[in-house]
This record gives structure tokens, C-alpha cells and sequence, in this order.
């Protein structure tokens, strides 16, 4: 497998390097223990929101840091959770003494590191509120799982999320806000290939030329099926009913439609797929008051694309459109 | 009797030789029902370990476990970094003070350990993880030194029963962990976790039985 790397242990110092010559005007760097803050943290007064996870997700969570959404984001070596020293660091460095808000993907890593941190943070008289996401209706929510894994609504989180802290509002009101993000978004994926993690040196899973994997996670391990390759318009009807069923999304209801490549798909599907989709919700009734189309949250090289639906209100909508100033999303400002 | 503090040592080292000597394939089980970072976290992890271990001050085994357990929290990341931080720093409290390990201690630091990952990671026996092998390495080891045998035989069998877990893990559907979003496809492999908690089983038989067969 061909990679733009130097050494494989080296990526994920090698990238933030990079991102710290790229964006000075907008985020500082920390390395050892790794994270990326917005260029004037502490912002004082106000609540600030960390969150993070494995590299190999770009944009995803270090591009979300600046104004408007992250404070704070911790990256993990490639699909592994970042350690509870490196959200602790963060934690302080962004504290503006108005609490902060962790926002932590439902994975068991993830999961054991935040709350190792949320303890040693608290332990230190900070506040803490953890707000957990858990929206990949791909996976049952049973005793006999790990649970949801955290998709898409992430992204829509720590933009809704850091548009509220942004406005000044208090601690357990973001936290809200952020759950309120979660119970309202859900989101499947599917891939067309694996991916390769730079030390493992071959892809997590093979795929073969007609087949494609339907209710993957972000980090390059297999699905729940296995099925051989469908045209594009049946492939989203398959994944747009099992979203829209899920909470269920009515005729009527208002959403932000999130078309996401999985890094490895051109624009020019993620256009073909954003074309079935808002055929499919016109179908239903249900209409698309936002959109947002492109490789947000990624794994590496995969090739597939995943589909979240957000149910907007008006403060949704508000907080949404408010600006945002990150490497990886920016408007307004 | 007692395993003394050098050998401790050899067995942190032996630990971090025998992941690394088996990364790629920790890392193919993790690839089968995982995201292909086990052997990988693990060695990272074990290395940063072995790395301190010449600036823990010599003499108290259970401050050199939990020393082993703080830099696998800060280095491994995952779920493996906070189960085996965790196992590694409650094995440390459990013995803390001691200058060697009788084969009560031992036992003691193996049961504080896997309550600790118990509590931290919430598996329960059959959810397919490391549980499922330390739990009866844990109980051969308890059974065998109850019975009188000594510590090697009791470690040899505490391998042994992990080793047999181990494998046993294979018809399991996972209910924890990134295996348990595959379900039923998470069946038919072995678990990378306890995997890798058989290896640990197996170096503290093949570095301290001899010593004491």
C-alpha cells in the first residue's frame, strides 16, 4: 500500500507539525502529550469544549479547533484513543473557569480515556460535563454490544456545541444543547474498500472487487454485512431507511442532511449520493433545511461515504449557521 | 519461595520481548474482529515500560508494577491502555511496599489486578475479552497453590488455563468492545485481548517457574 509518510511511527507527529505551520492564526499545537488548542485559549468566561480520538479521522477533531467550535482536541495514534495525560493537558490549557464540556465518542477506548481524565481533571477543581455520541444506527444498542459507536453527529455536535459556547452559555446548558444533538442525529455508513493503517502496512480487511461492506464504523474494521455492489440509488434507500426509521424522522420534520466521504471517494459521488438522498427525504417528507457534503470524518484512504440526519429546530438552525473559524470548516468569520 | 525483585524486572522485560516478538500477530487478530492496533498499542506500550524501568527505584515490586501501569495508561492508548494501566497499577497497590512476591502475593496482585479491569471495563466471563483468560489463570493459580503445589507447577498451570481460555475465545460472540459491533461475524476468531493476557500469564511461568520448579 502506497503512503505519503515518512516513518509510520512518525505520522501523527509528522501531521501535527504540519498543522502548526499551516494554521498559526488559528490553533497552537502541543506535542508530548499531543494537542491542538485554538490560537487564544483560555478564552476566560467561557465554557470550553475538548474532545478527540484517533488520528486518521482529518478534519476530524483537530480541523474543528478554533472559533466557533473545539477549543481543544486530543489525536490518538491512528485509530486508537488518545490517553488520559493528553486530555487532562488539554483540559487545563483551554480552561476559561466556566467548566468544560467533553464531547466523547461512544467506543470503549475513547470511553475509558475521557472518563480516566474527566477524573484526574475534576481531581484538580475543574468542571466537567461528558456528553457522549452514539448515533450509528448500524449497530444494535444492547447488553450485548459496546453500544452505538459515535459517527457523524460528532461533527454536527462540536459545531452546534461551539457555537454555544461561543454565545457565553453556561455549562450544563452546552452540555444540553450537545445532547440534544445526540438524541436528534443518527447516521450509517458503508465502504466500497478497507484502509491501511500506516504500522499495520496492509488493509484491516480485504473487499473484493464487487462487494461492499454496509454498516461500517470509522476506523477500518468490518461491517455488519457483506453484500455484492448495488447501484448508488439503491445502496442509499437501503442506509436512508434505516436512519429515517430509527428515531423516526416524520414528514415534516426539518433536517441537516450530512453526505460524508470516507476519505477515499471523490466529490463527484459524494454529489451522486447527496442526489438519492434528498430524492429519497422528498419522498418522505422530510425536508432539507441544511446540507453539509464532503470528507468530515474520515478513515484514512477508505472508499464509502456515510449519511447523517440531524432534526433541526430553530435554535439548531441558529447555532449552526453561527460563524466558525477551524482548518476544516469556516464560515461567516 | 519468593520471586525477588530482579526478577520482577526480567518479567516486565520478558513481557515486552514476547509482545513484540508477537505484534503482527496481535495485530491480525485485531484486524479480523478490530481497527489492526493491538500488537502495535501493545508493543508501543511495553516498550515506554521497559524504557523506565531503570529509573524505578530498585526494591519495591508493587511501585515497579504500578510504574509499568501508569506509562501503559499514557503510552498504549485504545482499551488496552486504561485495562492493562489499570491491571498492571492494581497488581502494583496489591503488593505495594514488598521487596519479592511469595506465591500468596502473587495470587493476591493477579485477583486485585482483574477486579481493577473488571471495574474499569465492565466485562463480564464470555463477553469475549482479556477477562476470559485472566479470570481462570486467576482461579488455576489460586487452586493449585491451595492444593500445595508449588509455585511453579501452580504457574505452569495458571499458563496452562489461560492458554485454554484463550482459544476458547474463539466461538464467542463479542458483547464488549470494537468486536461487538460485528456481532455474529465476531465469531469463528480469537480475542487479541486475551491473547495478549495469555502471553503475560505465560511469561510469569516461563521467567519465575524454573526459578522454583
Amino acid at each position: 500500500m502506497k503512503k505519503l509518510i515518512n516513518k509510520a511511527e512518525d505520522v501523527v507527529t509528522d501531521e501535527l507539525q504540519g498543522i502548526a505551520a499551516a494554521h498559526p492564526d488559528l490553533v497552537r499545537v502541543h506535542i508530548g502529550p499531543n494537542f491542538v488548542v485554538r490560537a487564544d485559549a483560555p478564552v476566560k468566561g467561557k465554557v470550553a469544549l475538548v474532545s478527540g480520538g484517533g488520528s486518521g479521522h482529518e478534519p476530524m477533531h483537530g480541523g474543528f479547533v478554533g472559533v466557533g467550535m473545539l477549543d481543544a482536541a486530543c489525536p490518538g495514534e491512528v485509530f486508537t484513543s488518545p490517553t488520559p495525560d493528553q486530555m487532562l493537558e488539554a483540559t487545563k490549557a483551554v480552561n476559561g473557569g466556566a467548566g468544560v464540556v467533553h464531547i466523547v465518542k461512544n467506543y470503549t477506548g475513547d470511553v475509558m480515556n475521557f472518563d480516566m481524565a474527566a477524573e484526574m481533571a475534576r481531581g484538580e477543581g475543574i468542571e466537567i460535563e461528558s456528553v457522549l455520541v452514539d448515533d450509528d444506527v448500524a449497530v444494535q444498542d444492547s447488553l450485548y454490544t459496546a453500544g452505538r459507536r459515535g459517527v457523524g453527529t460528532t461533527v454536527l455536535m462540536e459545531k452546534i456545541a461551539g457555537a454555544a459556547v461561543e454565545e457565553r452559555r453556561p455549562l450544563k446548558e452546552v452540555a444540553e444543547i450537545a445532547r440534544h444533538v445526540n438524541a436528534n442525529g443518527r447516521s450509517m455508513g458503508m465502504a466500497l474498500t478497507s484502509c491501511t493503517v500506516p504500522a499495520a502496512g496492509k488493509p484491516t480487511f480485504e473487499l473484493g472487487d464487487d462487494e461492499m461492506e454496509i454498516g461500517i464504523g470509522i476506523h477500518g474494521e468490518p461491517g455488519r454485512e457483506r453484500m455484492k455492489l448495488k447501484p448508488v440509488s439503491e445502496i442509499v434507500e437501503m442506509m436512508a431507511v434505516a436512519v429515517v426509521e430509527d428515531i423516526p424522522y416524520k414528514r415534516g420534520d426539518q433536517v441537516l442532511a450530512f453526505v460524508n466521504g470516507m476519505g477515499g471517494t471523490p466529490l463527484i459521488e459524494l454529489y451522486v449520493v447527496f442526489n438519492e438522498v434528498n430524492k429519497f427525504l422528498e419522498g418522505r417528507g422530510v425536508k432539507i433545511a441544511r446540507n453539509l457534503i464532503g470528507s468530515y470524518i474520515t478513515s484514512l484512504e477508505m472508499a464509502g461515504f456515510s449519511i447523517t440526519l440531524l432534526k433541526l429546530d430553530d435554535e439548531l438552525t441558529k447555532l449552526w449557521d453561527a460563524p466558525v473559524k477551524t482548518p476544516g470548516l469556516r464560515w461567516g468569520a | 519461595m519468593s520471586v525477588p525483585y530482579d526478577q520482577v524486572v526480567q518479567f516486565v522485560r520478558g513481557f515486552a520481548k514476547v509482545v513484540a516478538e508477537n505484534k503482527e500477530y496481535l495485530t491480525q487478530l485485531d484486524s479480523a474482529i478490530g481497527d489492526a492496533d493491538h500488537g502495535i498499542n501493545m508493543d508501543r506500550g511495553m516498550q515506554a515500560a521497559q524504557a523506565k524501568l531503570d529509573e524505578v527505584p530498585e526494591g519495591d515490586v508493587g511501585n515497579l508494577l504500578k510504574t509499568v501501569g501508569m506509562t501503559l495508561v499514557s503510552t498504549v492508548g485504545g482499551a488496552g491502555g486504561p485495562l492493562y494501566g489499570t491491571l498492571f497499577m492494581q497488581m502494583g497497590a496489591a503488593v505495594a511496599g514488598k521487596p519479592e512476591l511469595s506465591p500468596q502475593d502473587w495470587a493476591e496482585a493477579l485477583t486485585k489486578g482483574l477486579e481493577g479491569v473488571i471495574m474499569r471495563g465492565k466485562a463480564e466471563l464470555g463477553d469475549k475479552t482479556m477477562v476470559d483468560a485472566l479470570a481462570p489463570a486467576r482461579d488455576a493459580l489460586k487452586e493449585a497453590l491451595d492444593e500445595g503445589a508449588s509455585f511453579g507447577d501452580a504457574l505452569r498451570r495458571s499458563a496452562a488455563a489461560a492458554e485454554e481460555a484463550m482459544k476458547g475465545t474463539i466461538p464467542l460472540v463479542a458483547r464488549k468492545g470494537r468486536a461487538s459491533y460485528l456481532g455474529e461475524r465476531s465469531a469463528g476468531h480469537q480475542d487479541p485481548g486475551a491473547t495478549s493476557s495469555y502471553l503475560l500469564l505465560k511469561t510469569a511461568a516461563d521467567t519465575w517457574a524454573d526459578a522454583d520448579p
